[in-house]
């Protein structure tokens, strides 16, 4: 299995009587970023999930090794004791629950490497205004995005899912929260980058094209940019894919 | 200041003032001469203290007491004033009979703690009468703590009025312990410009039985109401939440909240909201969910590595706080 941090083999996994992924093949290695680029509809967030063995996303058919162990069967809290976590593209909200106390309970969970003060301040959230305050549906899409992105670095897991982190933030904030996942990175972190977004996609060591619940293209990330911008940016197979056409293309 | 304090229940008053402890409250409050305190066990009044500003007359009943609050207009009373009651032994009855009246534009707020630690038959009656004068505000918050044999019968009753630009802010807590039966009839009456805030919080377990009453009747223009109400059950405890709001005011506005949380298929949860609109100037809402835990939220949490029983107690305990 090389140096493969995360190895996934030939996953299908069906969800209300649609089947999302068709036999996905994927190697992350690591300490690299890897992004999962496709449009929306691929499958990307279900790939996420099943990954992280989130409820109604057990895999119909195939297997996920994390550090050469098989991690198919185990579950959440097991995946995220082996150093797996995610970040959600709409996480949820908690009544009661402060950022404070959310932030610690991700930095037990893991190495630890930050203070949550200082995961705030990296996200563009002044400690001191964001502390105490609770994880309520009162703060914004975007800064619920940001306080997740947080929680992420205070855990300093080994394998980190981000599922759209770009989504909900405003276009000139891009750059700062592609320098935290960079800084993730640094830490010692393997990130799983799923977006939508070329500009994204491109920031990260290597990416994947992920279309129609089947990976299409792994490569250098400007390769596989071009593929999706030529063969899927006007994409008129989502979800009903012609795979072997759009192969045959290439 | 009327009312006869008993000096000889120094272990009645420690017990009761340990129970205060462990409800979250600050047992020193209740022998500060600074801060205004009544401590009743049973029917025997073990501490009164009142300070400048507030006034208190107590007198005991056969079955409980009878106390007259009132704080005079303009005051803001810095510390809040401590109530702390209870019933010690296994049986007994607790009746609380009470008139709060707060001046204009006085500030005071409560922090009643009623404690049951021993119940397995016990009922604690409260009735009260509130009136919060023009501009002044009123904040009440209650905490139980009772002990683990669900056999207390709490039937805590108030009618409000709040007069002019006055605030009446509550919050009752039932988190600790099991109660038994809990039945609580809260009804508010708006003035002009008032606002109200009824905050309920309770765990029911075991065989609990929970009724919640809470209404507010607008009946000023711009007078302004919110009932949120949370409840967690388990094994075969039931609740049944009623939330009334009557729009009667131009312009005044309410809305119900309710959150019930059911851990486990026994326990049963209801939610009735009733909304009345008299003037068609005003807007009511109303939100309820009923259901277990929100499954992203477990695994939010599961995903920073709790287990799926610490991650339902992380919920609950926000939830509840």
């Amino acid at each position: 299995m090389g140096n493969h941090l995360l190895l996934i083999e030939d996953l299908f996994l069906e969800r209300e009587g649609r089947l999302i992924l068709r036999g996905v093949n994927l190697a992350v290695e690591e300490g690299e970023i890897h992004a999962i680029l496709g449009a929306n509809g691929t499958g990307k967030s279900t790939l996420a999930y099943a990954i992280m063995g989130l409820s109604g996303y057990k895999p119909n058919k195939g297997r996920v090794f994390f550090s050469g162990k098989d991690i198919t069967e185990k579950s959440v809290t097991e995946r995220a004791k082996l150093g797996i976590t995610l970040a959600w593209q709409q996480p949820a909200s908690f009544e009661g629950l402060t950022i404070r106390e959310y932030l610690e309970i991700s930095q037990r969970a893991g190495r630890g490497c930050f203070r949550i003060e200082e995961c705030l301040s990296l996200v563009g959230l002044p400690p001191k205004n964001y502390l105490d305050r609770t994880l309520n549906d009162r703060l914004s899409g975007g800064e619920r995005k940001r306080v997740e992105l947080a929680a992420v670095l205070a855990m300093a897991p080994r394998l980190a899912i981000l599922d759209e982190p770009d989504s909900g933030i405003d276009v000139l904030s891009l750059d700062d929260i592609m320098e935290v996942i960079r800084r993730m990175n640094r830490g010692g972190t393997t990130v799983l980058l799923i977006t939508h977004r070329e500009e994204f996609a491109r920031a990260a060591h290597r990416a994947s094209h992920l279309c129609g619940g089947r990976i299409l293209k792994t490569g250098e990330c400007e390769e596989v940019v071009r593929f999706y911008k030529n063969f899927c940016k006007e994409c008129t197979h989502i979800n009903e894919p012609e795979l072997e056409k759009t192969l045959e293309k290439e | 200041m009327k009312g006869s304090v008993e000096r000889d229940y120094s272990r009645e008053f420690a017990a009761l003032a340990e129970a205060l402890g462990r409800a979250g409250g600050n047992p020193a409050a209740l022998r500060s001469p600074r801060i205004a305190s009544l401590v009743v066990h049973e029917n025997r009044i073990l501490g009164l203290n009142a300070i400048p500003g507030i006034k208190m007359d107590v007198e005991p009943l056969p079955d409980g007491i009878k106390a007259f609050v009132y704080v005079e207009p303009g005051v803001v009373i810095a510390e809040p004033v401590h109530l702390c009651f209870g019933v010690l032994p296994k049986e007994g009855v607790q009746r609380i009979l009470s008139t709060f009246k707060i001046g204009a534009e006085a500030h005071v707020r409560f922090l009643a703690h009623c404690s049951f630690p021993n119940a397995e038959k016990v009922q604690h009656l409260m009735e009260a009468e509130i009136e919060v004068g023009e501009g002044a505000t009123m904040e009440y918050n209650e905490t139980h703590y009772h002990g683990p044999f669900g056999g207390t019968e709490v039937l805590p009753k108030a009618r409000i009025k709040v007069a002019e630009g006055g605030r009446y802010i509550t919050e009752f807590k039932l988190i600790q312990g099991r109660v038994g039966v809990l039945s609580l009839d809260y009804e508010v009456h708006l003035g002009e410009k008032a606002i109200a805030e009824l905050v309920s919080k309770v765990y029911g377990k075991g065989k609990d039985q929970v009724r919640l009453r809470e209404a507010l009747y607008l009946e000023g223009a711009y007078a302004r109401g919110l009932v949120k109400s949370r409840i967690v059950l388990q094994d075969q405890a039931e609740a049944e939440f009623t939330g009334e709001a009557v729009g009667i005011g131009p312009y005044s506005r309410g809305h119900l909240d309710c959150t019930e949380i059911l851990r486990g298929s026994e326990a049963k949860a209801s939610a009735v909201p009733k909304l009345i609109v008299v003037d068609e100037r005003a807007k009511l809402t109303h939100e309820a969910a009923i259901g277990s835990i929100d499954r992203k939220e477990l695994e939010t949490l599961m995903a920073r590595g709790l287990s799926e029983e610490e991650a339902v107690e992380t919920v609950v305990r926000g939830l509840l706080r």
